[in-house]
């Protein structure tokens, strides 16, 4: 008796998976030696987004996991992305600090 | 510990054991991500005020070690996700032997952190007393094993960075902040892999005595799913701590 | 075994096989994964933590019955308020309902025979115990005085105080929690009985869905706690420690709430003999104030210099979390509309909160003005709110859901006219003790003080003669409840009689709850169609409606 809700992978498309994280990887190194400014840092998340998305829908069988799974999966990022975001909104908005190179002997507190 | 495939206790079907198990994995997961998340946090806002000395520290990392244990580690998620289809598949023999190359994967990257870390420690970038992120700037270049090219603070942008971010001595201070981010990080996640080793030890253990088939394979299954959340939280680490403006080096 | 005349005349005696007598000896209660003996023995590590915190209150109250505070010093004063809230917060009230009142009922409740991982249950309360003893260890060597919410740089570099342990053992509690909210979810998911589908659930099992979800997040998160970058020194940020200890703890006064909500939506149509009002409304605010209760974190931080964009943001949505719990209380009041009530002792309890929670939500909503928080933060009227709360809400549901399901826990009855006098000498003591601390914070005492201004003595001498009438009101229910187990009349398998799974098995419950796995078909709190549930009285005047209940057999 097989669960019929236990759907087999095969070791092809593992491999396939395989083959296209450790392609992101190689990108993302290559990529960080050019000089993007602030894109760097764009583009690195984003390779590393689509290679945590392949692991999680394949690897993990999150693809082929019932809907509450899912809920769970989604749930989890849904959380994270409240804590970065929301928290973002503070240290963003704040008025920079006062640069020491004007005054390096000057005692600068760190508030907001 | 309740035999291979029986029921036990409350649950009324295998399906409903088996679906109970995972579901509860999952949930576990979830609150690994917030866990690993504050620290992302903590991170995104220091690497936010501070990017010079964070590019100072990231360059002093080793590039070919961390690529290494990059592809290291998601060959092993490979490995892990062949020893559930192994069991799905009821190829009882394969089980343990892609979980041994699964643990032996995880070995050989817990030895690349363990050399990377005495590194550190040689070069005086281990946060506490002694840290002194200028300490191979200051020594021969044999010291440290690098060449004239590798010496970061003498490339212009980084000088006019770290005057931007309070100068020489504000550096070392941020600097140790970028260190204490990448021991704890790192640190966690190797302690995830070494509780994931122990479990992949005993998974290895009850798989040669043929436990898991298409009937039962809910251990493999769940570990496979801590297993590949280790994995994802290092696709994330790597980028983040070894690949900060390489473009200076 | 005693027998009690029941009613109708006969001889009432308890079941002769029950949890309590299925097996004896210490073993089998330390090594017990029935969940029903699991909740027991939180019961009693909850109830010697609420003693703890209860003790170090006191001691607080008679310091401040004068403006000098003659009874401790200043640090040891900072040293009292802390481990008060350390241990009230993270040993008592986050754990009480859940794992007491949550771990009994949620298997019978659904029609399981336990929930989804016994082992791991039993496990979770040793880590709670575990995580208690840093905790006792903290406060005997030296004790603690950062205040419960540990901000930095004070708890990571400047004080002196047992700071490591108290962490360490907060940090492993939390454990306990992340598995109790684990097996609540997956149990509720998975293990439902047929035909018990979501809509037929009690709402006290929604409550700790929304409960356990938080629970699981933010236990995870607390391990935070501790990792030192909030140094200024190194360019580190004590504000990020209040960023992060605040994402997790206030969820954390959810988890405090929401199960009480779970009580209270219980006792209410019982005691009014008709369906709650609303149950979807319900059921779907208990999910808002979870969801919602996440993104409102930084209003504690208001006063930190935080940026104002932040601060607008943050203090909306605290207004908006205050939309579901609002729903409640309609939905609660408008149940009580041409119903049938009595007044039992857990009646008054839920009556109790409705009214302790609307005051404490509705001046939160003061605090949630960035306005009004500048003057108000960080003074005794933030105390008042929180305790209007915490303890006329959580505690009262609380104290409320043990009366309510005593008989079933124990199988006998606790004397119906002292627990009624119990409860209102408790909501009288609770009122005096915090209503004067509202208008003293509006004049602009301040919090973790030990000393104030001798023109608030007045008030503060109010506040500590209503804590000693408080402390009555505790005591009482616990003597009375102990004295029951063994002396209180037999109840039956259901004493109100209410409409609930758990009503429809013995008193106190079989190890495995039921015989069979119950089918249920009946739609919750229906009164009418239920003749099994003996309500007497002619036809109803008004449909739905029926003739009281007796309680006081």
């Amino acid at each position: 008796m097989s669960n019929h809700s236990e759907h087999v992978v095969s070791p092809k498309l593992y491999a396939v998976i395989l083959g296209a994280l450790l392609l992101g990887t190689y990108l993302t190194v290559q990529a960080a030696k050019i000089d993007l400014g602030r894109w760097n840092i764009v583009l690195a998340l984003t390779i590393a987004t689509i290679k945590m998305s392949l692991v999680i829908l394949f690897f993990m069988h999150g693809k082929y996991s019932s809907r509450r799974t899912q809920l769970v999966i989604i749930s989890g990022f849904f959380w994270l992305a409240i804590m970065l975001g929301l928290t973002l909104t503070d240290y963003t908005a704040r008025k920079p600090e006062p640069s020491r190179s004007a005054n390096p002997h000057a005692l600068t507190i760190h508030r907001a | 510990m309740h035999r291979t495939g029986e029921l036990y206790g409350q649950y009324k079907t295998l399906e409903q054991q088996k679906e109970t198990a995972t579901l509860g994995m999952w949930i576990f997961l979830v609150t690994e991500i917030l866990f690993f998340g504050g620290l992302f946090l903590t991170y995104t806002i220091n690497r936010h005020q501070f990017p010079t000395a964070f590019g100072v520290g990231g360059n002093m990392l080793s590039l070919p070690l961390g690529f290494a244990n990059t592809v290291v580690l998601i060959a092993s998620s490979f490995t892990m996700a062949m020893s559930v289809w192994s069991a799905q598949t009821s190829k009882k023999t394969l089980v343990p032997l892609f979980l041994i190359a699964t643990l032996v994967l995880g070995t050989v990257f817990l030895g690349v952190k363990v050399v990377e870390y005495k590194q550190k420690f040689d070069h005086h970038i281990v946060p506490g007393r002694n840290f002194d992120v200028t300490y191979c700037a200051k020594n021969p270049a044999s010291v440290c094993g690098l060449t004239e090219k590798d010496h970061q603070d003498e490339i212009k942008e980084v000088r006019e960075g770290v005057e931007a971010e309070g100068g020489e001595i504000a550096l070392n201070a941020h600097a140790q902040l970028y260190f204490s981010l990448y021991f704890g990080m790192t640190g966690l996640h190797a302690l995830h892999m070494i509780v994931g080793a122990g479990l992949l030890l005993w998974l290895i253990l009850e798989s040669r005595k043929g436990r898991f088939d298409a009937n039962y394979n809910t251990p493999v299954e769940n570990i496979g799913l801590y297993w590949h959340f280790v994995d994802i939280v290092w696709i994330f680490l790597f980028p983040l701590l070894y690949l900060i403006n390489r473009h200076l080096a | 075994m005693s027998a009690t005349p029941n009613s109708n005349g006969g001889e009432q005696k308890l079941p002769s096989e029950n949890y309590l007598n299925a097996t004896y000896g210490i073993r089998s209660w330390l090594l017990t994964t029935d969940h029903k003996r699991i909740a027991l023995l939180y019961l009693a590590s909850v109830t010697f933590f609420f003693f703890v915190g209860g003790i170090f209150a006191t001691l607080i109250r008679i310091h401040l019955l004068t403006p000098a505070g003659y009874l401790v010093t200043p640090e040891t004063y900072n040293k009292l308020f802390t481990m008060h809230g350390v241990a009230m917060i993270f040993f008592f009230l986050i754990p009480s309902i859940p794992a007491v009142l949550g771990n009994f009922l949620i298997p019978i409740m659904v029609g399981a025979k336990d929930l989804a991982f016994p082992k791991i249950n039993l496990l979770s309360w040793y880590i709670y115990l575990i995580g208690g003893s840093f905790v006792l260890y903290s406060f005997a060597t030296g004790g603690l005085d950062t205040g419960w919410t540990f901000y930095t740089p004070l708890s990571s570099i400047y004080s002196n105080s047992a700071v490591t342990p108290a962490v360490i053992g907060i940090f492993i509690n939390g454990f306990s929690s992340i598995l109790t909210g684990l097996n609540f979810l997956v149990t509720v998911h998975t293990m439902r009985a047929p035909g018990m589908t979501w809509f037929r659930l009690p709402l006290f099992v929604w409550a700790h869905y929304a409960t356990s979800l938080i629970t699981l997040l933010l236990a995870g998160l607390e391990r935070m706690f501790h990792f030192g970058f909030f140094n200024p020194a190194y360019g580190g940020d004590p504000i990020l420690f209040q960023h992060l200890f605040w994402f997790y703890s206030h969820p954390a006064v959810y988890i405090m709430i929401l199960p009480a909500m779970g009580v209270v939506s219980e006792i209410i149509p019982t005691f009014v003999r008709k369906p709650i009002f609303g149950y979807s409304f319900i059921a779907a605010s208990s999910i808002g104030i979870a969801v919602i209760g996440f993104i409102v974190w930084a209003h504690h931080m208001f006063l930190t210099g935080e940026a104002t964009y932040a601060a607008i943001a943050f203090s909306f949505l605290s207004y908006l979390v205050a939309i579901p719990s609002a729903v409640k209380v309609f939905n609660w009041t408008s149940t009580l509309y041409k119903g049938s009530i009595s007044w039992d002792t857990p009646m008054l309890y839920a009556l109790g909160f409705i009214g302790l929670f609307t005051i404490g939500g509705l001046t939160g909503l003061f605090l949630a003005c960035l306005g009004l928080d500048i003057h108000l933060h960080d003074t005794y009227f933030v105390i008042a709110h929180f305790h209007y709360i915490m303890v006329g809400g959580a505690v009262m549901g609380y104290v409320g859901g043990l009366h309510f399901w005593w008989p079933k826990i124990t199988g006998r009855l606790y004397p119906e006219y002292l627990a009624r006098a119990a409860a209102i000498i408790l909501f009288v003591g609770f009122n005096l003790t915090f209503f004067p601390q509202f208008i003293l914070g509006g004049l602009g005492m301040p919090r973790r003080y030990h000393n104030y201004p001798p023109e608030f003595q007045v008030l503060n001498v109010m506040s500590t003669a209503g804590a000693s009438i408080l402390a009555i009101g505790y005591l009482l229910p616990m003597i009375y409840l102990t004295w029951s187990m063994r002396y209180g009349k037999i109840a039956g398998p259901n004493p109100w009689p209410a409409t609930g799974l758990e009503w429809k098995t013995a008193s106190p419950p079989l190890t495995e709850n039921f015989h069979e796995t119950p089918i249920v078909d009946w739609e919750p709190y229906d009164f009418v169609h239920r003749p099994d549930l003996g309500l007497t009285g002619s036809k109803p005047k008004v449909p739905g409606k029926l003739s009281p209940a007796h309680g006081d057999d």
